[in-house]
């Protein structure tokens, strides 16, 4: 009677003990990360660091136009992909019939997530910057990571629309208001901070790309900042990408500076996201 | 169980009231599965109807045909007459909207909402287009009045509607409704969700809204249908599952003398 049952006990505490084991390598990798990162980095990290222009090819100076490059283009990708990607994520949800063709256009989009980067950059490369004439510049950069940030928006509006209960959408129906009054004033305030989440996390995955901007427009030293949509632009990753593997010489320091730079706008995206998710999430159980 | 039948005496009937709602040989589907099967009946103006029968028979469906409500889930298909004040509401021209506003409905579970207690009442007539914010106040105090939950909640109509207690948020919703100045109430299991004393308070809201409104109340609850009820609609399932109307008519009479067996069953509680 002992015997199996303490043999049970036994799997059971090495199950526990292997899954826990894992939790903490994976724990253990992430804080490694940062920790190294900020290790190497903080120290260069200070205010003429982030607001003056880079000189001797990055080894000295800092990272401003980098900086500001980064985040003109997460703005233009929220520009563009915002309205187009909540409006068709309302469409599916709302409108589309639930057939076969809505269910693959779905497929469809969700796959689009999956497009590795560089090809978004080609596509980029030759619709905007080729096709539409807009040079390497900073509008076409904008529209190519705005593309490959749709699957992202749409499919979280979607969901987030569908999460809105039946019981308010027919709540309004019901006392005569039009479908797009009830979707204007009843389901969109309540799917907005979800839709938000998905565009946030979209854009901070947008900040961090390198691949795609590398051909629609990033220059690595471009003398002052973009004047007009259509200049080239200095953006972190791709400064950061340049820095590393080009620039002989390179103090080690500026470089993990740069990393952490690039980290902090990104996490400071992720912690808002989950931040707007919380707190939408407190309100309606209450 | 043992069905209390000291129905209402003061039947409205007695009036002579005129039909509000009509259908005819209705047949509703959900794809080939048939629903409601051949339903007729007439349901009289400011009155109470009851549409009673057990679980699945198809009365919220049956609830569902006279805003239309069915409507939102694809592939249903609606054959027969519906009539309101004797115009088909299923013809080409009916403005849908139109007619949800003159044809209320209240949920089974409460659905204020997540919005202020004012804004909720005052949905329906922004939504009509009523802008002035005096006349909506006016509106909102009527119509919290009417659903008899003015005196709780007027210190906090700028409060979340979903702090408001289960029984209030469903008068709530018939405050709603009320503000768009329906003709009729359809209510799906109002009270199913509610506490006793609570399911009295609509129960009494009810007599009071047909002084203006007719109401119909789908319910599973006896009792209740023949506390409020004027008129009582038996539904029941055929073989097929296809609803079918049993017995319709006064509640006192289908309470105490049901002219079909199947109707004294349910109602004596012996199956259902």
């Amino acid at each position: 009677m002992k015997g199996p049952r303490s043999s049970r006990q036994l799997s059971q505490r090495a199950a526990f003990g292997l899954l826990g084991l894992a939790t903490i390598v994976v724990i253990a990798i992430v804080s490694f990360i940062i920790i190294y990162i900020i290790a190497n980095g903080a120290g260069v990290i200070d205010w003429a660091f982030l607001t003056q222009p880079p000189t001797e090819a990055g080894k000295a100076g800092g990272i401003f136009p980098a900086l500001i490059g980064t985040f003109l283009l997460m703005l233009g990708t929220v520009l563009f992909s915002l309205p187009i990607g909540v409006s068709a994520g309302i469409y599916l949800s709302e409108y589309a019939k639930d057939n076969r063709i809505t269910r693959i256009i779905n497929l469809a989009i969700l796959n689009l997530a999956g497009v590795p980067s560089i090809v978004y950059g080609l596509f980029g490369l030759g619709l905007f910057v080729m096709t539409f004439q807009f040079g390497m510049s900073l509008i076409s950069a904008s529209l190519t990571l705005a593309c490959q940030a749709l699957a992202m928006v749409v499919t979280t509006s979607r969901e987030a629309m569908l999460a809105v209960p039946r019981e308010y959408r027919e709540g309004s129906l019901a006392i005569g208001a039009t479908r797009w009054q009830t979707i204007r004033h009843v389901v969109l305030p309540q799917a907005w901070s979800g839709i938000l989440t998905g565009v946030i996390l979209a854009i901070s995955r947008a900040a961090g790309e390198t691949a795609p901007i590398l051909v629609v427009g990033a220059a690595f030293l471009v003398p002052g900042l973009p004047q007009s949509l259509f200049d080239r632009f200095m953006a972190l990753p791709y400064h950061l990408y340049t820095v590393a593997a080009h620039v002989p010489g390179m103090p080690k320091g500026t470089m993990w500076g740069v990393a952490l730079v690039l980290l902090g706008v990104v996490l400071a995206f992720n912690i808002a996201s989950a931040v707007i998710r919380s707190r939408s999430g407190r309100r309606s159980h209450s | 169980m043992s069905v209390n039948l000291a129905v209402s005496n003061d039947s409205k009937m007695s009036r002579n009231n005129r039909v509000k709602l009509r259908t005819e040989q209705l047949n509703l589907y959900y794809g080939s599965f048939q629903a409601l099967r051949d339903v007729t009946l007439e349901i009289p103006e400011k009155a109470i109807t009851a549409i009673i029968g057990p679980s699945g028979c198809g009365k919220s469906s049956f609830l569902r045909v006279f805003n239309r409500m069915n409507d939102l889930i694809s592939n249903v298909r609606v054959e027969g007459c519906v009539g309101l004040d004797g115009i088909s509401i299923y013809q080409e021209s009916i403005d849908i909207v139109d007619l949800r506003k003159k044809v209320g409905m209240v949920f089974q579970k409460p659905n204020p909402f997540p919005m202020s207690v004012f804004e909720n009442v005052a949905y329906g007539p922004r939504r009509h287009g009523m802008k002035n914010r005096g006349k909506l106040e006016e509106i909102v105090e009527r119509s919290l009045r009417q659903a008899a939950l003015w005196d709780e909640v007027k210190d906090k109509l700028a409060n979340s509607a979903l702090a408001l207690s289960g029984g209030q948020q469903q008068r709530l919703c018939v405050a709603r409704v009320l503000a768009v100045e329906p003709e009729v109430i359809l209510m799906d299991e109002p009270c199913s969700a509610l506490d006793p004393v609570a399911t009295l308070k609509i129960e009494d809201l009810m007599r009071v809204l047909i002084e203006d409104y007719t109401v119909v109340i789908v319910t599973h609850n006896m009792q209740q249908a023949a506390r409020v009820s004027d008129m009582a609609a038996f539904l029941m399932m055929a073989e097929d599952r296809a609803g079918v109307l049993v017995e319709y008519g006064a509640t006192s009479t289908l309470f105490t003398n049901p002219r079909d067996k199947r109707t004294e069953d349910y109602i004596t509680g012996r199956f259902g």
